[in-house]
């Protein structure tokens, strides 16, 4: 039995299939990367996964004891909250909304676990600091430990790294990979850094090219499609 | 007889202290609301619901009901919920269809007052529908105790579902992915909103809520940098200018909705101004 697991999935919008035939599944502790060029079906792919996009075929069930809303997303940054007044603790707070059953106010216990999170995440000094005065390393940070309030067992994440800088990216990488090793924490990471994925990740799906591949890292390496892909200048070597 | 004995015999009568204090919980509530509303691009949706009220308002008019709430309540409440649920994908986008929305509210309201005319008095009527009363407001008791009750309870909504609003407004994704009824706190929204909207018209009139929505929390972004100091701040922005502009209309006998407006754009100066320093 495995945490998530994607039956011949077809997946598009109102009838026109964007991904056809998807066939993975993720077990707990693991670290999939999902790889694919801009219009590959990647964030369709991510909207299904989050329970917000019905597939068009085929089933995508949990396992292990996960619940689908038991899933911490880190989204791409939105226009919304480029310019929102919200400090960082009123965002990782946001994180326990969904735990909170119909108390109307946060209980004790779920603010302690929250202020640990931002510890993990080394961000506790930031806590009143306004969150779109951050840089974007810190933003990613906060959000990170929004989803870590909002569960513990599973991170699907959309480009976490999109738009840093190279310290920044290469901190973000090892933040996640801690959390996957330390924490036990199932990873998923949407990201068109091929040479990231094949670095940090066990196993790896590439979407958009038939036939897809899904195996571990190994078995990519060794795969026509990984061997293209990875044959790249600065390919394998980041 | 100088300007504060005028006020004081103003203020003794019970019909003007009522409309202050109702007049002071709506903008409140419309603060409240504010800043969640522009804070997701929602700002002109006040402007849409308000006309659709006085569309309302007219067919209220013309049919002699008794009392007009009776008809603008519901159908500005339907309105509210069908702009917010067909918003984001439908054929006609979100601000496509709240400009159709608002201006065939606008004109039907205005050609049925003029054909099925009941008073003598039609411009006066449009005019009060606008921009709100002429001078200090006239409420009944009944309107002021539907208008406290209502203030209150919005107020009370928006503490007890402080945290949600908070989280629904900030990343609908991820509430809704997380296991946060994001769709029913977007519709709690905009029914409330309706109902505040539809009691702040005889404060402001149609034409100036939305200065009542979207002020006093664009005002209040300006300078403060967390969601909960945002409204607060919003929240007595609005409460010195409605109150302040409420006394300025009585004792200089200017129309009480655009005393407030203008009162609320000048405090969104001066934060703007401080911001800019700060």
């Amino acid at each position: 039995m495995a945490q998530l697991i994607c039956e011949d999935v077809t997946l598009g919008y109102e009838g026109i299939a964007v991904t056809e035939n998807l066939n993975f599944s993720v077990s707990s502790g693991d670290y999939l990367c999902i790889v694919g060029e801009n219009g590959a079906g990647k964030s369709t792919l991510i909207k299904a996964l989050l329970g917000l996009l019905e597939p068009m075929k085929g089933k995508i069930s949990t396992g292990e004891g996960l619940r689908s809303d038991e899933i911490g997303y880190l989204p791409q940054q939105t226009v919304i909250q480029r310019d929102f007044p919200a400090s960082v603790r009123e965002i990782v707070f946001s994180g326990l909304s969904g735990k909170n059953g119909f108390r109307p106010f946060y209980s004790k216990e779920l603010k302690v676990h929250a202020k640990k999170q931002m510890e993990k995440m080394g961000i506790s000094h930031l806590e009143k600091r306004c969150y779109r005065e951050l840089s974007g390393g810190q933003q990613q940070r906060v959000l990170l430990a929004r989803a870590l309030c909002a569960t513990g067992k599973m991170l699907l994440l959309d480009e976490p790294v999109g738009g840093l800088d190279p310290k920044a990216k290469e901190e973000m990488y090892e933040l996640i990979a801690k959390l996957n090793k330390e924490d036990k924490i199932t990873v998923i990471m949407v990201s068109h850094d091929i040479s990231a994925a094949v670095k940090y990740a066990s196993h790896i799906l590439h979407l958009g090219h038939t036939p897809l591949f899904f195996g571990t890292k190994q078995e990519y390496m060794q795969s026509d499609t990984g061997k293209y892909f990875t044959s790249f200048p600065g390919g394998e070597s980041l | 007889m100088t300007v504060i004995d005028n006020l004081s015999l103003y203020l003794q009568q019970d019909f003007v202290r009522y409309a202050l204090i109702a007049g002071v919980l709506i903008s409140l509530c419309a603060a409240l609301l504010g800043v969640p509303l522009v804070l997701k691009r929602f700002s002109f949706i006040g402007d849409g619901l308000s006309h659709v009220a006085f569309g309302a308002m007219a067919v209220a008019a013309v049919t002699g009901i008794s009392n007009e709430m009776f008809i603008v309540m519901p159908v500005t409440v339907i309105a509210a919920v069908i702009l917010l649920a067909t918003g984001r994908n439908a054929k006609l986008k979100g601000d496509a269809s709240l400009a159709v929305i608002s201006v065939a509210a606008l004109g039907i309201g205005y050609l049925i007052m003029n054909v099925f005319s009941v008073s003598g008095n039609v411009s006066g009527d449009v005019c009060t529908g606008l921009f709100g009363s002429l001078s200090h407001l006239t409420l009944s008791k009944t309107d002021v105790i539907i208008c406290v009750g209502v203030s209150l309870a919005v107020i009370l909504i928006f503490v007890l579902f402080y945290n949600r609003i908070f989280a629904v407004t900030f990343d609908e994704t991820f509430a809704l992915a997380t296991g946060t009824k994001a769709k029913f706190y977007n519709l709690l929204i905009a029914v409330v909103t309706a109902v505040v909207i539809v009691l702040a018209m005889n404060l402001v009139g149609s034409l100036l809520i939305s200065a009542l929505i979207v002020f006093p929390a664009l005002s209040a972004m300006r300078v403060f940098r967390s969601f909960r100091q945002v409204v607060i701040c919003s929240a007595i922005i609005s409460v010195v200018c409605s109150f302040t502009g409420s006394i300025i209309s009585l004792v200089a006998s200017t129309p009480i909705g655009a005393t407030i407006v203008v009162l609320d754009l000048l405090v969104f100066i001066l934060f703007a101004v401080i911001g800019r320093k700060g």
